[in-house]
């Protein structure tokens, strides 16, 4: 049973009715009828879903059906090989990371990966990593530079893991020091983000040549339920902070922070895995293209210098 | 029958405190009444507990610089509102009254000075303007004074106080993070040095961000230093907090801090540390022939 966000009632709805009057057709001729209703029904969804709200992109975001990383590391990759731990601790499982191929490209992926079901959420504890997750994705990019491989990293997480053991073994230090080192890789790093982008944690694995960013997704420095507990001092102004916050891949496109929207199939990527896959699948390529015949010196100066220019200010000696 | 009777001092709501009069300050951490005065010649460090009380940006720019050496750079750098955000307030006209109120510009001066004669540059956070949040000109101004000592080989320090990336200014905030750790990542390396002093508290986005970054990651005694907040980490977990959890302490417990440092050994210790770490700057800089 597909789930229903609360703004796709009316899309249920007809759905229903249409068919309904489908089955009913075995004894009275409805074909006008049913034709009608699903010209009504494409035009309400191109309505709905070409007028989101912040809150609704932020909600399919977290679509409870929305393609994971490894939905989309097993159609682009096929013979995916998963590598595993940081060498220092453990394995964290928030993170997946390894070697695919891409068409003929050798690429190292790298991807924060939520659970389906009640099992997976707490065996990927929703998505959230702890320190040792950006430490093995560390210690996978190393690796991928040293053997001059194009790194590719899957964006979707409500944020880094807030424990107690994650502060005892340094989650700062751990977004910092990848924050560091992906600003030195030697080689062409591409992020997408397919869902969630929340804050520091989405950005430990975050920095890269290209920001690309699928149609239904959110990124910022915060969630807006945690946003709006700390200003207006109560969850429940989640939608005004959403809207606030400037979250959706078009804003942050205006804001040059992100380089590309992906399309995704109408609805959501939730809805068509394939067809999601076919859109992720063209940027990447696209843009590992571009980035491709760029030297290492000329692929770290531009990346620190994409960096160096984002923010608004005024004023200053320059 | 007074069982049911509380035999502790109720929880203060604040109304039967007494308002000492403003020469007088009590210390948070012991209770202990102290002269103000004596309290600022002790470098606002308690004398009878050594708990160190939040200074300001410019206190510690006299306290780690040579006399007067302070030479400030893009001082006038305002925060925008480019996001047009609204919460309880426009961000607007907060930025507008905390400027107002502190006399600060943002929460950051940045700029060249000297330590023992040595040109360094420096950045100091003011916890005072919007809680010491990192939005654009605090990234950027850290961006630039990085900079600065890569184009003239100096060593860098950063003195941090925030709760971390400025909600007002979303996303451009967060990419402040990759753009200071991207500048220092260029630090790095050419060889030059760069020492993080974390002063209470230092959490969020700062932390996760240059904070942590330094070849040297010094802090103040009692800091709070994390990444995510003690009240966060509580609702997330259910857990009960150990005691000193995410103080400076723990965190060198922990191996994420070089050394704790006392106030008033600052100075010193950077400029022992400086010493070390010297290979690859440039010493026979005159800070007088530097344009900033």
């Amino acid at each position: 049973m597909p789930v229903t966000l609360d703004f796709e009632k009316p899309i249920e709805e007809l759905e229903k009715r249409i068919s309904e009057m489908e089955s009913m057709a075995t004894n009275v001729d409805l074909s006008n009828e049913v034709s009608a209703l699903q010209k009504k029904l494409e035009e309400l969804k191109k309505d709905i879903y070409g007028n989101l709200t912040p809150w609704q992109k932020v909600q399919l975001a977290r679509h409870p059906e929305r393609p994971r990383s490894l939905d989309y590391i097993e159609r682009l990759c096929p013979g995916f090989v998963e590598l595993h731990g940081d060498r220092l601790f453990g394995d964290d499982h928030a993170i997946v990371a390894g070697m695919g191929k891409l068409e003929d490209r050798e690429i190292m992926i790298i991807g924060q990966q939520k659970g389906k079901d009640t099992k997976s959420h707490l065996y990927r504890n929703f998505g959230m990593p702890n320190p040792e997750g950006y430490r093995k994705a560390m210690r996978l990019m190393n690796l991928a530079a040293k053997f001059k491989r194009p790194i590719l990293t899957f964006l979707d997480t409500p944020g880094a893991y807030p424990g107690i053991e994650a502060e005892e073994r340094g989650q700062a230090e751990a977004i910092a020091r990848n924050l560091l080192v992906m600003a030195q890789l030697p080689v062409p790093v591409v992020c997408v983000i397919i869902g969630e982008g929340a804050s520091g944690g989405a950005l430990g694995i975050g920095v890269g040549d290209r920001l690309l960013m699928m149609e239904n997704t959110w990124y910022s420095v915060i969630a807006p339920e945690s946003c709006s507990s700390i200003l207006w001092r109560s969850w429940e102004h989640k939608e005004k902070a959403a809207a606030a916050l400037k979250l959706t891949p078009e804003d942050l496109l205006r804001l040059k922070i992100i380089d590309e929207i992906v399309k995704e199939p109408l609805g959501g990527a939730n809805r068509d895995y394939e067809a999601a896959t076919v859109f992720v699948k063209e940027a990447i390529l696209r843009n590992f293209s571009e980035l491709e015949d760029l030297s290492s010196d000329a692929l770290i100066n531009q990346r620190i210098e994409k960096y160096s220019l984002m923010g608004h200010w005024s004023g200053g000696d320059h | 029958m007074n069982w049911f009777q509380r035999t502790k001092e109720s929880i203060a709501d604040g109304t039967t405190k007494k308002e000492l009069p403003n020469v007088w300050i009590k210390c948070d951490h012991c209770g202990e009444i102290l002269y103000k005065k004596e309290l600022e010649k002790n470098l606002n460090v308690c004398l009878k507990c050594s708990h160190h009380f939040r200074v300001n940006a410019k206190t510690y720019i006299q306290l780690i610089l040579d006399e007067n050496s302070f030479k400030p750079v893009n001082k006038d750098m305002l925060s925008e509102d480019p996001l047009e955000f609204t919460d309880t307030k426009k961000y607007s006209d907060r930025l507008r009254t905390t400027i107002e109120k502190t006399g600060l510009k943002d929460a950051i001066q940045t700029g060249l000075g000297l330590i023992d004669g040595r040109v360094t540059a420096l950045a100091v956070m003011d916890f005072g303007f919007i809680g010491g949040s990192m939005g654009s000109v605090v990234g950027e101004k850290i961006s630039r004074v990085t900079d600065l000592a890569i184009q003239n080989r100096v060593p860098l320090i950063i003195v941090s106080a925030s709760g971390g990336a400025r909600m007002m200014e979303g996303a451009l905030s967060l990419m402040q993070l990759a753009k200071t750790s991207a500048k220092l990542s260029i630090m790095h390396r050419e060889g030059l040095p760069f020492i993080s002093v974390l002063t209470d508290p230092t959490t969020g986005g700062v932390t996760a961000s240059f904070a942590m970054l330094g070849d040297i990651n010094l802090a103040e005694p009692g800091a709070l230093i994390g990444f995510a907040g003690p009240r966060v980490i509580k609702e997330a977990t259910g857990k009960d907090l150990p005691p000193g959890f995410q103080r400076a302490e723990f965190l060198v417990d922990h191996g994420f801090v070089d050394l704790i440092v006392q106030r008033s050994e600052l100075k010193k210790t950077i400029s022992r540390l400086l010493s070390f770490m010297e290979a690859n700057t440039n010493k026979n800089l005159d800070l007088s022939q530097i344009r900033v």
